[in-house]
C-alpha cells in the first residue's frame, strides 16, 4: 500500500473548502479593521506629534499644554521672521518699537495651547459620568433586582435602547431646551453634564443590568436566607461583584463622553474664554459657566477659521492630546475595575 | 427551649425517637401515616404532642399554572432531623423552599391553600416579617455558596446584618460557628483567605457554619452533599448528627442512603403528593405504601 494513501488521509471535500475560506473571510476582516484603526490612529499621532513634542528639552511643548489659545502674529522684521504668539508680539513691541509698523499676518487660534479645553473635556467627563452612572445603576438595581417583569418594564427597556439610537445632535438641542433655555442655567457646566449623561445612560443602564444578571443566584439566596433585606444583599453581595462590568462599560461610556461635540456645542462650550473654571467669584457660580472642550476646540479650529497650515497644527495637536487623555482615563478606569476584580473572584 | 434542648442532647443519637413524654405516652408504636394519591380524604400527619415544630397542613403550592404540590400535610418535630426524599421533580425541595419563603424569590408562585405554621404562627399570613422567619429558619443550599469574601466575613455576614459590631464578640461568634460545622481546626489559620479557596466540602460546611452564626432554630438543607465526594459526604452526615442535638434539621436528598444513616423522620414524596411520613427506620424496612417500598428498594425513582 502506498505509504500516503491510508484511511486518515485529509481529502478535499466542500466542508473542507469552507473551513479554509471562513477562516480567510475571518482573518482578513480583523486585519481590515485593524488597518482602518491604525491609519486613524498614526495619521493623528504622525502630524499632532510635532505639535505636542519638541526636539529640544523637556521635549514636550509645554505651551501647547498649558495655555489658552491665542492668536499667531507671522511676521518680517529686520530681515528675520517671525512667528508669534498675540502676547509675546506684543512684549516684543514694547522692546522693539520699529515693529509696530511691521506688516503682519495673523492667524486667530494659532499660537498658544489648549489648556482651558484639556481642564474643561475633563471636568465634563468627570460630571457627566458621575451623574450618569448614579442614575444609571439605580435603574438598572431597580429593572433587574426590584421590577416585577411585565408590560410596563418592557416598554422602559424599549424606550431605553431607543434612547441609545438618538443622534447626539438631538440630545444637545434637548440640553439646550430643557437644562439651558427652560430651566434657565445658560451655556453652563451642569447643562453639559446632565445632556451628556442622558445621552450615555442607555449604555450604562444596559450594561449595568448585564452585570447585575452575571452575578451568579447562588450569592443573593444565600444573603436572602441569613435573614437579609434586599437593599442589603444588593449592597454587600451583588453591588460589589457587579462593579467591574459597570466599570467596563463606563469606560466605553467615557470614551463617548469625552468625544461628542454636539451635545455640549449648545449646552457647555464656549468657542474662548480667558478665564478657567476655577477663577470664579462664588463658588456656585462654578456650576454655571461654560468651558472650552477638546472637541469642540477641534470643530472650530477645522471648521470655523480660515485654514492653513498653522491651524492644521493645533487641530492634530489638539486631537493627539485628545486621544492621550481618553486613553488616560480608560486606563484608569481598566486598573480600577482589575483591582476590583482580584478582590471579588468567583 | 433550653430545657428541650438539654434533653436532646442526652438521647442517644442513633435513637430515632428521644424519650420525651410525647413518645413515651405511646412506646414502641411506630408513628405513621400512610396517605394513598387517590385517597379523597387528605389524612393529616399524626406528630407526638408538643413536639411539632412546624406545621403543614393541606399545602397546594403553584408555579404560574402548574400545581408543584398537592394537598401536603406533615408535622416537622423539633430537635429531630426530617428527611424528604422522592424522585426529581416531587416538589421535595419546592416544599422546603417554602419553609422559609425563599419561593417568593420566583417569580409567579403562589401557596393556594393550606397554612404552614412555625410555633402556632402561619408564615404565610401577612403580617409575618420575612426577614425575622429567616433569621430563625437557615437554609443551606445544594450548590454550596459561599460569598466571595474571606472565610471570617462569611461567617460574620449575617451578624453585621443585625448590626453586630464588636470585633471580640464577633471573633467568638466565628470560632464557635466554625467548630459547629466542624471546620474550625481545618482553617482557622486563615480566616481571611477567601471562602471560594476550600475545597467543595469544606464550601459546604463553611455554609453551614454561615447559617449557625445567626443561631437559627431550623436548619433546611436542599441536597448538601449531592456535589461532594463521598469522604466529604459522610463529614457532612457526621456533622448532622451533631447539630441534630441543637438544631431542628430538614434535609432533602436523593441519596436515599443518607436518609436512612442521618434522619429520624423521613418523608416520601412524589408527583407533588405526600405518599407516606413516618420514622425512618419503618420507611426503609417496613414501608406502609407499596410506592414507598418500590422507591426506597430501588424499583423505580
Amino acid at each position: 500500500m502506498n505509504a500516503a494513501d491510508h484511511v486518515f488521509r485529509p481529502r478535499l471535500n466542500a466542508a473542507r473548502r469552507a473551513e479554509g475560506l471562513v477562516f480567510w473571510l475571518f482573518r482578513s476582516a480583523t486585519y481590515l479593521i485593524l488597518a482602518c484603526g491604525g491609519a486613524v490612529f498614526l495619521n493623528i499621532v504622525y502630524k499632532g506629534a510635532g505639535t505636542v513634542f519638541t526636539t529640544s528639552a523637556p521635549f514636550v511643548n509645554t505651551t501647547f499644554l498649558t495655555e489658552a489659545p491665542e492668536s499667531l502674529y507671522v511676521f518680517e522684521f529686520e530681515g528675520k521672521k517671525y512667528e508669534m504668539g498675540d502676547r509675546e508680539f506684543r512684549a516684543f513691541k514694547e522692546t522693539h518699537p520699529a515693529a509696530a509698523k511691521v506688516k503682519t499676518e495673523s492667524y486667530v487660534y494659532s499660537a498658544g495651547g489648549i489648556w482651558p479645553c484639556i481642564v474643561g473635556t475633563v471636568l465634563l467627563v468627570v460630571g457627566s459620568m458621575t451623574i450618569a452612572l448614579f442614575l444609571g445603576v439605580c435603574a438598572a438595581i431597580y429593572l433587574t433586582e426590584y421590577a416585577k417583569d411585565g408590560a410596563f418594564i418592557r416598554f422602559v427597556r424599549l424606550a431605553i435602547l431607543n434612547l441609545a439610537g438618538v443622534p447626539s445632535i438631538v440630545f444637545g438641542l434637548f440640553g439646550f431646551g430643557m437644562f439651558v433655555i427652560f430651566f434657565g442655567w445658560n451655556v453652563s457646566l451642569l447643562a453639559g453634564w446632565f445632556t451628556l449623561a442622558f445621552m450615555v445612560l442607555p449604555v450604562v443602564i444596559t450594561a449595568s443590568e448585564e452585570s447585575l444578571k452575571s452575578v451568579p443566584k447562588g450569592f443573593r439566596e444565600g444573603s436572602l436566607a441569613l435573614g437579609a433585606t434586599k437593599w442589603q444583599t444588593i449592597r454587600s453581595n451583588v453591588l460589589p461583584y457587579a462593579l467591574p462590568g459597570i466599570l467596563t462599560s463606563s469606560i466605553l461610556g467615557i470614551a463617548r463622553v469625552a468625544g461628542e461635540t454636539a451635545p455640549i456645542m449648545f449646552t457647555a462650550a464656549y468657542v474662548v474664554r480667558d478665564k478657567l473654571p476655577w477663577d470664579v467669584e462664588r463658588a456656585g457660580d462654578f456650576f454655571f459657566q461654560g468651558v472650552m472642550a477638546l472637541p469642540y476646540h477641534i470643530y472650530v479650529v477645522s471648521s470655523k477659521i480660515p485654514q492653513n497650515d498653522y491651524t492644521e497644527r493645533v487641530q492634530y495637536g489638539t486631537a493627539f492630546v485628545f486621544l492621550g487623555i481618553v486613553a488616560l482615563i480608560a486606563t484608569a478606569s481598566i486598573l480600577l475595575r482589575t483591582r476590583l476584580r482580584n478582590r471579588y473572584k468567583w | 427551649m433550653v430545657t428541650s434542648r438539654s434533653a436532646a442532647m442526652d438521647s442517644p443519637a442513633s435513637a430515632p425517637v428521644p424519650g420525651q413524654a410525647a413518645s413515651a405516652a405511646a412506646p414502641g408504636r411506630p408513628l405513621r401515616t400512610a396517605v394513598q394519591p387517590a385517597s379523597a380524604a387528605p389524612a393529616v400527619a399524626a406528630a407526638p404532642a408538643g413536639a411539632t415544630l412546624i406545621d403543614i397542613r393541606n399545602l397546594d403550592f403553584f408555579y404560574g399554572e402548574s400545581q408543584a404540590l398537592k394537598d401536603i400535610s406533615l408535622a416537622i418535630e423539633d430537635h429531630k432531623v426530617t428527611a424528604f426524599i422522592g424522585p426529581s421533580g416531587c416538589g421535595k425541595s419546592t416544599l422546603l423552599r417554602c419553609l422559609n419563603r425563599m419561593n417568593d424569590l420566583i417569580e409567579g408562585t403562589r401557596v393556594a391553600r393550606g397554612t404552614i405554621k412555625i410555633h402556632g404562627v402561619d408564615i404565610y399570613q401577612d403580617d409575618v416579617d420575612v426577614i425575622e422567619l429567616r433569621k430563625r429558619v437557615g437554609m443551606v443550599f445544594q450548590k454550596s455558596n459561599p460569598f466571595p469574601k474571606s472565610i471570617y466575613e462569611n461567617i460574620t455576614y449575617g451578624l453585621r446584618l443585625q448590626g453586630v459590631k464588636d470585633k471580640a464578640r464577633l471573633d467568638e461568634i466565628v470560632e464557635k460557628a466554625l467548630r459547629g460545622a466542624a471546620l474550625w481546626d481545618e482553617v482557622k489559620d486563615r480566616l481571611d483567605a477567601s471562602g471560594l479557596g476550600l475545597s467543595g466540602g469544606q464550601q459546604q460546611r463553611l455554609c453551614i457554619a454561615r447559617a449557625i452564626a445567626v443561631e437559627p432554630e431550623v436548619i433546611l438543607m436542599d441536597e448538601p452533599c449531592s456535589a461532594l465526594d463521598p469522604v466529604a459526604t459522610a463529614k457532612i452526615e457526621e456533622l448532622i448528627q451533631e447539630l441534630r442535638t441543637r438544631y431542628t434539621i430538614v434535609i432533602v436528598t436523593h441519596n436515599m442512603q443518607q436518609a436512612a444513616r442521618c434522619s429520624d423522620r423521613t418523608a416520601f414524596f412524589y408527583l407533588g403528593k405526600l405518599i407516606e411520613y413516618a420514622d425512618t427506620r419503618d420507611i426503609f424496612t417496613n414501608p406502609g405504601n407499596p410506592q414507598t417500598e418500590a422507591y426506597v428498594s430501588g424499583r423505580f425513582g
